[in-house]
């Protein structure tokens, strides 16, 4: 029943297309915020932590390891995007 | 509802791409912010609304609990701390990644998917998620200096970091094959933490540039993988997007100290310390005032400032900032220099002179400056020693050779901001300090900042 559905390999192998051409044109000027957008994006993860936390017939293991996973991956996310957007706030072009 | 789920996908997969999109110039990278934190939302909501999901009371709480941690630490966090708390902050993803795969693998750990599919992807996801966790744990440490930043290494090092290596990976696969095995799972985990910190303590302070970005790298595809094994595209996509970020970044990284992946990983940079040059004692150097500076940086037209590590830890970007000011109210051409490994992540000597208010414009990369360097009046360097070192040009023996370098040799004069004459990180001889052009100011960089800036600020006129 379960092998690679290759669907999934097409999305991967286009969406790391897309990254690595929207990446090279990121300006080095902005890497830093950069990075932290990206690692607040990945912590879409929270998705999978969602479902194994919320869903029916979850053992208490899972909502154990859910439970802490949601909160690894709020974190991740809030502070994230808050501190992309101060380090973005403090770039200002000449004369401001 | 669920009807809505997979469109929600698509809608944040779009929001992240365009998040990226716009990240590529200042003028609309906030807007890139607000698309990512909008496909965020978007995608939390297609979870929580999935007909699977019946119970909230927890996972709110643990949004609550982790918004009440990220928010103060987004807020009070200082920019010097930057690179700390996005390793500290990868920790946090590559756990998320790494527990949520454990759940998983207890869900499916029957017989009917031994050597299935689900299971290879989920033992990969959980390797690089609980690799990347430890090992993002000791760069924080480095990073913070909890931990001595120079290499550790030992005895058999590569012996042990191979074995413990093969065993994971040994153990992973016998899980995948048979997922009943549930004994052996807990081992797995422990041989995946130890390997992460197996893999990072023998790198170097001077390499954590390249090591942040690798583990962002792997962050991203350890969550890709997890989509492959929930059979989610939109986690596909976004680790996929991170992924690749990370992977751009640690080759900029890499190719701006002419180095390998392999070399940063293995190399254990810093260590040889080569005491070759016997005779350099008996080299010239010509020693400067604050005042003898700050004449001639007033009376030229051109200066290029060439920020290091070392800016960043004298604190100095606020009084360099200052000197900015008071050059520029003179009518004198201030540029700065931004070396792709200035500072202990890709672009963070950007964000510390941002946040000191100097303008985005006159920050200039290194292939940019270096055409304009022979005709700049001054250079001056502070805190920086090896991104500058001309033998990395010049000397094919040297431990740099071939690394890219900011040519600040090149101006008609040169002016070095450094505490002695001690040698830089990597131990490496710099001959700029010997060169007729170039004038030392002794002293630790802000206060010595500080005092050029207050001449200009004073006309010179001596009231001191």
């Amino acid at each position: 029943m379960s092998s690679l559905n290759p669907d999934y390999l097409f999305v991967f192998i286009l969406a790391a297309f897309v990254g690595f051409q929207l990446i090279k044109k990121v300006s080095p000027l902005l890497h830093s915020p950069l990075m932290s957008l990206t690692n607040a994006i990945a912590a879409v993860v929270i998705v999978g932590a969602i479902s194994i936390t919320g869903e029916e017939g979850a053992t208490p293991l899972a909502k154990t390891l859910g439970f802490v996973a949601v909160f690894c991956a709020t974190v991740n996310l809030v502070s994230g995007f808050m501190i992309t957007d101060r380090m973005l706030k403090m770039f200002k072009p000449r004369g401001k | 509802m669920n009807a809505f789920v997979p469109f929600a996908a698509i809608l944040s997969s779009v929001l992240f791409i365009l998040a990226l999109m716009w990240m590529s110039h200042p003028t609309t990278a906030r807007r890139g912010v607000r698309a990512g934190e909008i496909g965020m939302a978007v995608a939390i909501i297609g979870a929580l609304v999935q007909h699977e999901v019946v119970d909230y009371n927890l996972i709110l709480i643990a949004m609550v609990a982790g918004a009440a941690v990220g928010i103060p630490m987004a807020l009070l966090m200082p920019m010097t701390a930057i690179p700390q708390r996005t390793a500290i902050s990868h920790a946090f993803g590559a756990l998320a990644v790494g527990l949520i795969g454990a759940a998983e693998y207890y869900k499916h750990a029957h017989a009917e998917y031994a050597g299935g599919f689900i299971m290879w992807a989920l033992m990969f996801e959980m390797l690089l998620g609980f690799l990347t966790c430890t090992a993002s744990v000791i760069a924080f440490a480095k990073l913070q200096e909890i931990m001595g930043s120079r290499p550790v290494s030992f005895v058999g090092q590569r012996v042990l970091n191979g074995g413990v290596a093969l065993a994971t990976v040994v153990i992973g696969a016998m899980l995948a094959i048979d997922p009943t095995q549930t004994w052996l799972f807990p081992a797995f985990v422990a041989l995946a933490l130890l390997f992460g910190v197996l893999l990072v303590i023998p790198i170097g302070g001077a390499d954590m540039p390249t090591v942040i970005a690798l583990l962002n790298s792997y962050a991203g595809l350890a969550a890709s993988a997890m989509g492959f094994a929930l059979g989610n595209k939109l986690l596909i996509v976004a680790g996929a997007l991170d992924g690749a970020s990370g992977f751009i970044l640690a080759v900029i990284m890499c190719k701006a100290m002419n180095r390998s992946f392999a070399n940063v990983m293995f190399g254990g940079f810093g260590k040889v310390v080569a005491g070759a040059a016997g005779g350099k004692d008996d080299r010239v150097v010509r020693s400067a005032s604050a005042e003898e500076a700050a004449m001639q940086l007033e009376n030229s037209s051109s200066v290029v400032i060439i920020p290091g590590y070392g800016m960043a830890v004298a604190q100095a970007q606020h009084k360099v900032s200052e000197l900015y000011q008071a050059l520029t109210k003179k009518g004198v051409d201030v540029k700065f220099a931004i070396h792709p490994v200035a500072g202990r992540m890709p672009g963070h000597m950007n964000v510390l002179l941002a946040e000191a208010n100097v303008p985005y414009e006159q920050l200039v990369e290194l292939d940019d400056i270096n055409p304009e360097l022979p005709q700049a009046d001054v250079a001056l360097i502070i805190g920086a020693n090896d991104t500058i070192n001309p033998s990395a040009r010049d000397d094919p023996q040297s431990a740099i050779a071939g690394m890219p370098i900011i040519e600040a040799d090149r101006a008609k004069s040169v002016f070095v901001i450094k505490r002695s004459m001690n040698a830089g990180f990597a131990g490496i001889d710099n001959p700029i300090y010997y060169n007729s052009n170039t004038q030392m100011l002794f002293g630790d960089a802000k206060d010595m900042v500080g005092s050029i800036a207050k001449e200009l600020a004073g006309g010179g006129s001596g009231l001191h």
